[in-house]
């Protein structure tokens, strides 16, 4: 069968599982676009490409499958950067094809032309310049093996306009060996002697921890943790990319660790004698002054990826493994510290002592943003997707929300990107048709991707938006208040009419500036299905994150919420 | 080699420096991956030299020295490992490994510098491979260090041109792999 780069691109999409993608088209992938209306694949139309880019990320995180964009040369495929480099850092499968000039001008300044490959090596697992349409079927599937095995991430396809209109004979690669990657090899075979090593840790300890990451739902090793957590009794944290990992709900959860985690969960951290890592990476947010970090334990290190070791804290043990394999095979040796009884009263002292705290809303201010999250998740049915962009109203969220299930918390870690939120939940919410999505975002973050509100509405995704809005960059302002003697620089944000935006973009908007207000619009926006909503909450711009650590600070010297520090 | 140069070698070749030879496919973009990797992992790169092989039109063999001070070598090893078009790594120890590179100049010679010139030429072991009537160009191919003494030698001289390729590297014989 004779096919044009393009129609085998469309069909090698099809064969590699795509049914839907996020996209916007251009001159350099025009001819793949022609092909694409001959296709069952779903195409949704982005507003701007880094909207499309968090759309597959959200898409990927909330599914568990790959996302993929398909953009054009140039503009737009630089627009496309921060959600690869994202990707990149919180390890989601992406697959992008960026549209690229022809061959014969490549490289002479051609109209569009960017040199992608060359912007994105940096922050790409892999990337492809396809150079002739033969190519193309082996290209696109080593590209999805790549994105969605080992350590996932993102895997960018650049598309010449003159390839995809030669012909080729189709073909599809029936095996990893037909990928022609001699120096790819994913998984190794699990090290039993380091199995064995880890248990015996396991066995002496007195004080453990089990540090979950983001590789826990990544290899959905959720189940295997539970049973293993049950089994052996030890303590949970989980970070900002593993909420969810572990059912906020059990009473061996002690919550999220690092800059802005538990007082419980931070401390246990600092005072245990063993520290077992499951695909978490020892990130700066967690560890805070990495010489203070967890000075009397011994780490047990599980990650798919080798380098992950000794990177930032040497190690006694390694497993290179996915989470699942390493869990099951560890709870198969029956290992168990012996008696965790002295712990378990200490962190439930600490629990009782530090809980995440607030203080209640009082008549006639602005609304508390953790009571406005925790509002929502009381009248969220089990299951609710909620995705952030990031700063204080991410904090909150990952704080106040409780987490059940995985694949619930889409946040972008990592990177911290703004104006991830509301695209990531737009994808989430394709990827789960049938599930809530709660785009929680603040003010700043939201108006750098907010034109994707009209990319919902136009095809029909309905996800809902809570905007925590107190006319400030929350967690800069915080950071000008406590560490630059509260000099504010550049951090008032005067809030547009987001009512106006929202019925602007066809979308239904609400405006809520009291407590009363806030439960009918959050019971209105629960009776909406038909169209995307947004509330835009007003809320206390004085309200700080706390626990804190401060950025290069010891993990020791985590400051409480003002009214805990007479303790 | 005599174990003069052996020793010459060890002495004069800072322990941080290791050899990495590293099997890569022949694909566009190959090296751009991996001076980029070096660059943003902020790897510090000695010397590079990149070439086909005996390994076929499929794979090259890239030498890069690099500075195992700059970032632990089980860190840069790692993250070479993570390129896709990296097939392989071995890890030469400079001790373990013999060395060579190429060393050209281009020496101007009046009458009053022909004598002292072609006593180091001879020292050295170098060749002389071009010449005109001003100048002669010179080539050794040797150890790290016995071009690191000729550049130095060469230094007397003025208006030298110098060019060295950096070194490429095998397993010496006898050394377990």
């Amino acid at each position: 069968m004779q096919l044009t780069g393009a129609q085998a691109l469309i069909k090698s999409l099809e064969q590699a599982g795509v049914d839907v993608m996020f996209g916007y088209p251009g001159g350099a992938i025009l001819p793949t676009y022609d092909a694409l209306l001959d296709s069952s694949i779903r195409h949704v139309l982005v507003r701007h490409e880094q909207g499309g880019g968090h759309m597959a990320e959200g898409y990927a995180l909330a599914t568990g499958k790959p996302g993929v964009l398909m953009i054009t040369s140039g503009p737009g495929a630089t627009n496309a950067i921060t959600p690869i480099a994202d990707a990149y850092l919180d390890s989601v499968p992406l697959v992008v094809i960026t549209g690229q000039v022809s061959t014969s001008v490549m490289g002479t300044d051609a109209f569009q032309e960017a040199p992608i490959i060359g912007i994105t090596a940096g922050i790409v697992k892999h990337s492809y310049l396809v150079q002739s349409a033969d190519e193309i079927p082996r290209v696109v599937a080593a590209a999805f093996y790549i994105a969605t095995t080992g350590r996932p991430g993102p895997v960018l396809i650049d598309f010449p306009k003159n390839v995809s209109l030669e012909t080729m004979e189709w073909y599809w690669p029936s095996s990893v060996e037909e990928l022609d990657l001699p120096g790819y090899q994913p998984e190794v075979a699990l090290d039993m002697d380091a199995v064995t090593e880890a248990a015996e840790l396991i066995n002496q300890a007195e004080r453990p921890i089990l540090y979950v990451g983001g590789g826990t739902i990544k290899s959905d090793a959720s189940k295997e943790l539970l049973a293993f957590a049950e089994r052996t009794g030890m303590p949970v944290v989980t970070t900002l990319q593993a909420r969810g990992a572990f059912p906020d709900s059990h009473e061996q959860h002690l919550g999220m660790p690092g800059m802005h985690g538990t007082y419980t969960a931070v401390t246990a951290i600092q005072q245990s004698d063993l520290l077992i890592s499951l695909g978490a990476r020892f990130d700066d947010r967690v560890t805070g002054k990495v010489s203070t970090f967890a000075p009397h334990a011994k780490i047990i290190h599980v990650d798919i990826d080798p380098v992950e070791f000794n990177k930032i804290k040497k190690v006694n043990v390694a497993i290179q493994s996915n989470v699942a394999a390493a869990l099951s095979a560890l709870d198969k040796t029956g290992t168990k510290p012996k008696n965790l009884e002295v712990w378990w009263k200490q962190l439930n002292a600490w629990r009782e002592e530090f809980p995440l705290f607030y203080e209640a809303q009082e008549e006639g201010s602005p609304l508390r943003p953790q009571m406005v999250i925790e509002a929502i998740n009381k009248s969220s049915k089990p299951g609710t997707i909620v995705s952030t962009d990031v700063g204080q109203h991410q904090m909150y969220a990952s704080q106040f929300w409780k987490f059940e299930e995985p694949r619930t918390w889409l946040s972008s870690g990592g990177a911290g990107t703004m104006g991830f939120g509301l695209p990531a939940a737009i994808g989430a919410k394709v990827g789960a048709p049938d599930t809530t999505v709660w785009a929680i975002v603040g003010d700043g973050g939201v108006v750098m991707t907010i034109q994707e509100l009209l990319a919902a509405s136009a095809a029909g995704i309905n996800i809902k938006v809570c905007i925590l809005n107190n006319e400030f960059l929350g967690m800069v302002y915080q950071w000008q208040q406590l560490v630059y003697d509260g000099r504010l620089s550049h951090v008032a944000l005067p809030s547009p009419d987001f009512v106006k935006i929202a019925e602007g973009m066809h979308c239904v908007g609400i405006k809520a500036t009291t407590e009363a207000e806030m439960h009918a619009a959050i019971k209105q926006a629960n009776e909406i299905n038909d169209r995307p909503v947004v509330i835009d909450f007003r809320t206390d711009a004085s309200e700080n994150v706390w626990p804190m650590v401060h950025a290069g600070a010891s993990n020791d010297d985590i400051i409480v919420h003002p009214s805990q520090r007479g303790n | 080699m005599n174990s003069h140069e052996i020793i010459e070698e060890v002495i004069h070749t800072p322990v941080r420096l290791h050899i990495l030879s590293v099997k890569v496919e022949n694909k566009p973009g190959v090296l751009m991956r991996i001076a980029g990797l070096f660059t943003r992992r902020g790897f510090n790169i000695y010397s590079l030299s990149v070439a086909p092989s005996e390994l076929g039109a499929r794979f090259s063999r890239v030498t890069i020295v690099v500075d195992a001070e700059s970032a632990p070598l089980e860190q840069i090893v790692g993250q070479l490992n993570k390129l896709i078009n990296v097939v392989e790594i071995s890890d030469l120890s400079p001790k373990d490994a013999v060395e060579r590179e190429l060393l050209i100049a281009t020496v101007p010679t009046h009458v009053d510098v022909r004598t002292p010139l072609l006593d180091i030429i001879a020292t050295a072991n170098a060749a002389i491979i071009d010449v005109d009537s001003s100048a002669v160009t010179i080539m050794l191919a040797g150890t790290p260090s016995a071009c690191d003494d000729l550049e130095r030698e060469l230094e007397a001289f003025a208006n030298v041109e110098l060019y060295r390729t950096g070194r490429v590297a095998l397993p010496r014989l006898g050394t377990p792999a």
